[in-house]
């Protein structure tokens, strides 16, 4: 299991554009990939879920994947937090 | 109707309804029922029966109203046959009288000796042009054929397209058992009105709302469903791409970003349906062609969804701030 702390760069946060790129890149791996912000965990395979997650500018989220390219997993979700899903 | 060739006889052969109809019947120069026309335009003669031939607009449809018919039975009464004989020097396509007066007997002499067809109509001249226009416009409108079904989901015009054998016909014939209608199956004839409708229709009356379902062999809709379920023609709204599912495919899962396709000069918004066993895609394009009027009446599902969520989040951040959960403010 990898855990790896990031934080929301982008200024309008995860709406549905960049929910819709997380699940995308997350349907690429076989891992088991869940986000969480605070206590609450979701499915990062799941568009409503993440937006449901309310994570506006700044917030941190814990990505949490688990399976045999959890390594690979994490880097590529949090490369889209790095580039700001590519916005701004 | 094909196009190009439009002949005098085509137009009078023309199968229109209602407030199409042109009521048309030759009354002589049934020799020259082979013309084409060749324009969509309609000429009314006045000038060129007085002799001014300069720009003479001889390809066009000529029209005789009162006015022109007049004219020429006051040409007849004084025996003035040389402009009239000179008229029918010009390969014209067909000459229509309206109000139901049949031509003075000199013109139409003359015409029977040129073989050029005399058409008269009960309707007055303006009706008469007007929805002369109307069906010319149509006939001469570009057309295309495309590979497909149509059909009309909750009054929006539909066009199912794909892969033979992906369920087109099977998505159609579950939609009429639903209560919708079919309007073609397989050949599609798109003509592009007015320059942004577009109007499909089947390609053949004859052919038309029979399907052909894998396993049945050809069935006649009309006979079994009757004939609320079928419709001639209707607007090409919306495309439904039916594809396989390719697990390496993108799809699109929140619906801003729209998909168009060009057809004939028309852009149609497209959704693309990969179709996998278990999937109800007749109950997706249903939910399609729904979603599609409420974009007509202006309100778009997805964009407002993703506003209300920028605005949600855009409140949360300003909770944070002011209550200070966040402390390097």
């Amino acid at each position: 299991m990898v855990e790896k702390m990031t934080v929301i760069k982008n200024r309008a946060g995860i709406h549905a554009r960049p929910a819709a790129l997380i699940v995308q890149t997350a349907g690429k791996f076989k891992s088991k990939i869940h986000l969480q912000k605070g206590d609450d965990r979701i499915n990062a395979k799941s568009i409503m879920g993440i937006i449901t997650l309310g994570a506006g500018f700044q917030t941190e989220i814990k990505i949490i994947t688990d399976g045999e390219d959890e390594v690979e997993a994490a880097e590529a979700i949090d490369r889209l937090f790095q580039n700001r899903f590519e916005e701004e | 109707m094909e196009d190009k060739r439009f002949t005098v006889l085509d137009l009078l052969n023309l199968d229109l309804k209602e407030h199409d109809a042109l009521e048309l019947r030759c009354i002589c120069g049934r020799k020259g029922l082979g013309r084409l026309i060749s324009s969509p335009d309609i000429n009314r003669p006045g000038l060129a029966l007085s002799g001014f031939f300069e720009s003479f607009a001889y390809q066009r449809i000529q029209l005789i109203g009162r006015g022109e018919a007049a004219y020429l039975h006051l040409l007849a009464s004084e025996g003035k046959e040389d402009g009239v004989s000179k008229v029918f020097s010009f390969p014209i396509p067909c000459f229509l009288f309206a109000n139901g007066e049949p031509p003075a007997p000199m013109f139409a002499e003359a015409a029977e000796a040129a073989d050029c067809p005399i058409l008269l109509s009960d309707l007055s001249s303006t009706e008469l042009s007007s929805r002369l226009m109307r069906v010319l416009t149509n006939v001469f409108a570009p057309k295309t054929s495309v590979h497909g079904v149509l059909v009309e989901v909750y009054g929006i015009g539909i066009l199912l397209v794909g892969e033979s054998g992906v369920g087109k016909s099977e998505t159609a014939l579950e939609l009429i058992e639903r209560g919708h209608r079919l309007v073609a199956d397989d050949v599609v004839e798109i003509r592009c009105v007015s320059g942004n409708i577009l109007m499909g229709s089947g390609a053949n009356k004859v052919i038309g709302h029979h399907m052909e379902i894998r396993g049945l062999g050809i069935i006649n809709v009309t006979h079994l469903f009757g004939v609320g379920a079928i419709r001639d023609k209707k607007q090409v709204q919306l495309i439904c791409s039916l594809e396989e599912w390719d697990s390496a495919k993108v799809y699109d899962r929140i619906g801003t970003e729209e998909k168009t396709q060009d057809i004939l000069g028309v852009h149609v918004p497209q959704l693309d349906i990969p179709v996998k066993p278990g999937r109800n895609i007749p109950i997706i394009v249903e939910t399609a062609a729904m979603n599609e009027r409420l974009k007509k009446m202006g309100y778009h599902s997805a964009k407002e969804f993703n506003q209300n969520i920028l605005r949600w989040l855009e409140s949360e951040n300003a909770r944070d701030v002011y209550f200070g959960r966040d402390d390097s403010i």
